[in-house]
């Protein structure tokens, strides 16, 4: 089977989009009857890879091959005729329609001009039985479980001459046992001579099913090996690439305060197929990293300190009394700030102001019925604009119209403002410019000079180890382990994710 | 009982319900005569609101309705005047519901536009059209409308089916074929369930918003030339406040005002309780027909409410499974 012919082999694919080059040059190839994952951190280009291989994006430059043949695939359509089938991420079934006319829909048997619907409750059943799944197929699909959903979205997507399943992170919101159970599935499948390609970011679920591995990072990619041959510790570096350098010279933070009173101590807190159960504990002065690759959790845990997203079991003490009815609200009034990872969706008023957006923060602190004065929000506006040299030709400016890295900025100057004791940052560099960068990262070690603690989420262990005091790691949804004071180091971090 | 035929089932229980407690108040009551006049009376509005239970399921919503009917009236009305046979003036009209809706629903997927914004300007449109025609009522005398009118069913009892309440029924049975046991029925409660899925899974959505408007504008255009043969006239006013009548007669027969969940058949019961109620407060005589008004607005609040707790707990079991 080694020198088969490959049921699909890319040579030499590139595409770009305006100002980024997603895929170079990749040469990637797929066999019958393998579980092949694929692995990269966000924008590496396995979205891309797969678009083009599902026929819903064409490459620029390069040829894929189907069993030895040139194939062109120009459309979604084109894929399927080559028997290439694709389950996205996100369940894309109507979950108010029973599940027979989910794996039905516009392939109804007719009979007369109507449809039989007899029929068709038989050949869902049929479908679902290739998967060993017996549920009752008149149900609406809304009813079951997202496990039974996917397989679901699995049977609609295996046709009887389907020779490839693309699978794109389909454990993301399943549960340990509904995992074992499409892994069973997927065996079966490879048995049949399927050829898989399992997009996941969950390590251990790569060993535990896939036979061979590709890594992509920046678009290149840069191994495929077999399972067995690639150390867990190898492949973490691969994603995380080596090239990165140091962000920051300046020297390391400042020792660690010593171990005084907790300011913030979560005590067990987590959330069923969210995030796993955690402790997490914050002083003041201190600067506490999350580390872990994309999906293990870490803005799972920003979102359930601060209480975005409520928590199934555990509590959160505050200064060593435990907060009742955790809310954004609550935590804004208690003196805990976040900015979240996603500032377009879930940070930034773009239609507001800068200074709007500057007190926002303050003003929910207060209460809307202590309006805060006119002349006294243009002070802090102003105050801001200059601490933070926030671009902008005046305060009164929409933040829409500002850059990437003064969004950013607008945004920490809104907590700022309010004056917080506990900081979350969420991918506190995220798409901002390299001079921004640096003073982001200033910023952050004054703030904790001056008392504020912080807690840092980012995909960059080299910001992580720059301003980090202690680094909780993170792996597949679980917190690991933690590394204090001089062992926070990036080899350090990198052997705790592996699980060396 | 399998989950989607819950709401219907509550609806079929408060019309028995609505009919026993007539029944016991009133002699008389628990008649094919009082069924008969119901059927009769109410055709009209349960044909458009047939149309309008599938704009509904697909997630959209449809207000021309009622000046749909009062347009299709006049015309009607004048076409006769001018020496038209009804059958085929009728058949004019129908055809203009059918174009008309296409058109409002191919605008509607082309521009992007919310159906609220746009089946309101077509009821003002429509509804300014009528008083272009005509500004008073027209007759419609033709020996085919004497002859639609008396001709009718006896039902076992001293009752009858009319030919309004037959058109109604087999209009009904259209509907439920269509929505069941045809593609584009599925693909209408694909696309009001989830359109971003929809669309992957391959349902054509232009032509299904397209046909959705069609088929609206189709029983609309059907409910008003009942409307018109009924009362023997076409009145530039007619249909006033139809559009929402025929909301209530769907929501009220259990169909989901957010889309994707519905049954045909619920709307013939949701538009037989509104139609009830109205009878039970004739029967009792002492009672303000406000009083239908009022009672229906009740009716719409407990359904809704009921609503509102079925998906309720159906999201919340989705939440906690994803």
């Amino acid at each position: 089977m080694e020198d088969a012919v490959p049921r699909i082999a890319m040579v030499g694919v590139s595409k770009s989009f305006p100002g980024v080059r997603a895929l170079e040059s990749v040469d990637f190839c797929l066999r019958a009857g393998e579980v092949h994952a694929l692995l990269g951190e966000n924008g590496a280009g396995k979205s891309t890879l797969i678009k083009i291989m599902t026929g819903a994006l064409r490459q620029d430059a390069g040829e894929i091959r189907i069993d030895g043949r040139p194939a062109t695939l120009d459309s979604p359509a084109a894929a399927r005729t080559h028997g290439i089938s694709t389950v996205y991420q996100e369940v894309n079934l109507v979950p108010t329609l029973s599940v027979t006319k989910n794996l039905t829909l516009e392939r109804q048997p007719r009979r007369f001009g109507l449809i039989s619907w007899r029929d068709a409750a038989k050949r869902a059943r049929e479908r679902l039985a290739r998967l060993s799944v017996d549920i009752d197929v008149e149900r609406p699909l809304g009813a079951y479980s997202v496990a039974i959903q996917q397989l679901v979205a699995i049977a609609r997507a295996l046709e009887e001459d389907t020779r490839v399943l693309v699978l794109d992170e389909p454990t993301a919101s399943l549960d340990a046992r509904e995992v074992e159970l499409l892994f069973q599935i997927l065996r079966d499948l490879k048995r049949q001579n399927i050829a898989i390609l399992f997009i996941t970011h969950f390590i251990d679920q790569v060993y535990r099913i896939a036979d061979r591995i590709s890594v992509l990072r920046n678009g290149r990619l840069v191994r495929t090996a077999a399972a067995v041959e690639l150390h867990r510790l190898e492949l973490i570096s691969l994603m995380l690439g080596r090239e990165l350098e140091a962000v920051d010279s300046a020297p390391p933070p400042a020792a660690a305060p010593a171990a005084g009173e907790p300011l913030l101590a979560a005590e067990g807190l987590g959330r069923r197929r969210y995030m796993g159960v955690f402790d997490l504990v914050i002083r003041a002065g201190e600067v506490v990293g999350l580390a872990g690759l994309l999906g293990s959790g870490r803005t799972e845990t920003a979102k359930l300190v601060f209480g975005a997203v409520r928590s199934d079991t555990g509590r959160v003490r505050f200064k060593g009394r435990p907060i009742t009815a955790r809310s954004p609200r609550r935590s804004v009034r208690l003196g805990i700030g976040f900015c979240p990872e996603n500032r377009k969706a879930e940070g930034i008023i773009s239609e507001l102001s800068v200074r709007e957006n500057i007190v926002l923060a303050m003003q929910t602190k207060r209460g809307w019925l202590r309006r805060l004065p006119v002349d006294e929000q243009n002070r802090l506006a102003s105050e801001m604009i200059n601490v933070l040299a926030i671009a902008t030709s005046d305060a009164e400016k929409p933040v829409g119209q500002l850059s990437g890295g003064n969004q950013q900025k607008v945004i920490l100057a809104r907590w700022l403002a309010s004056k917080p004791r506990l900081l979350i940052l969420d991918e506190p560099t995220r798409g901002i410019d390299v001079g921004a960068h640096a003073e982001i990262v200033a910023l952050i070690r004054r703030l904790c000079k001056e008392g504020m603690a912080l807690l840092v989420a980012s995909s960059e262990l080299e910001e992580i180890v720059a301003v980090s005091h202690r680094v909780a790691v993170l792996r597949d949804r679980c917190h690991v382990g933690e590394i204090a004071g001089a062992g926070v180091t990036r080899e350090n971090i990198v052997r705790m994710i592996a699980g060396g | 009982m399998k989950e989607r035929y819950i709401p219907i089932a509550g609806t079929i229980f408060v019309f028995i319900a609505l009919f026993l407690t007539g029944g016991a108040l009133y002699k008389h009551f628990l008649s094919t005569l009082v069924l008969g006049d119901l059927l009769a009376d109410n055709a009209f509005i349960i044909i458009a609101a047939i149309g309008t239970t599938f704009v509904i399921i697909s997630g959209g919503i449809d207000l021309s309705i009622g000046s749909m009917i009062g347009f299709v009236g006049v015309v009607m009305a004048g076409l006769v005047g001018h020496g038209w046979h009804p059958l085929a003036a009728a058949a004019a009209m129908i055809a203009f519901g059918v174009l008309y809706g296409g058109i409002v629903g191919w605008i509607i997927d082309i521009c992007d536009i919310q159906p609220f914004i746009i089946t309101l300007a077509g009821l003002f449109l429509l509804r300014g059209s009528c008083f272009m025609v005509s500004l008073d009522s027209v007759p419609i005398k033709h020996s085919f409308v004497d002859a639609f009118s008396a001709w009718r069913i006896p039902l076992p009892g001293s009752g009858f089916l009319t030919s309004s309440a037959i058109v109604m029924l087999l209009a009904l049975l259209a509907g439920v074929v269509i929505a069941h046991f045809t593609r584009f029925g599925t693909n209408v409660y694909a696309l009001g369930g989830d359109r971003t899925s929809a669309a992957l899974m391959g349902v054509p959505i232009r032509r299904t918003t397209v046909m959705i408007y069609a088929l609206g504008g189709f029983y609309s255009a059907l409910g008003g030339v009942i409307y018109a043969l009924y009362t023997a006239s076409g009145y530039p006013l007619a249909g006033s406040g139809v559009e929402l009548d025929a909301i209530a007669a769907v929501v009220l027969g259990g169909t989901l005002l957010t889309g994707g969940v519905g049954l045909v058949v619920g709307t013939l019961f949701g538009g037989l309780i509104s139609g009830l109620i109205a009878t039970i407060i004739d029967f009792d005589g002492t009672l303000t027909s406000a009083w239908a008004r009022v009672v229906v607005g009740l009716l719409l609040f407990l359904f809704i409410l009921a609503q509102r707790t079925l998906i309720g707990t159906r999201n919340a079991l989705r939440q906690s499974i994803g």
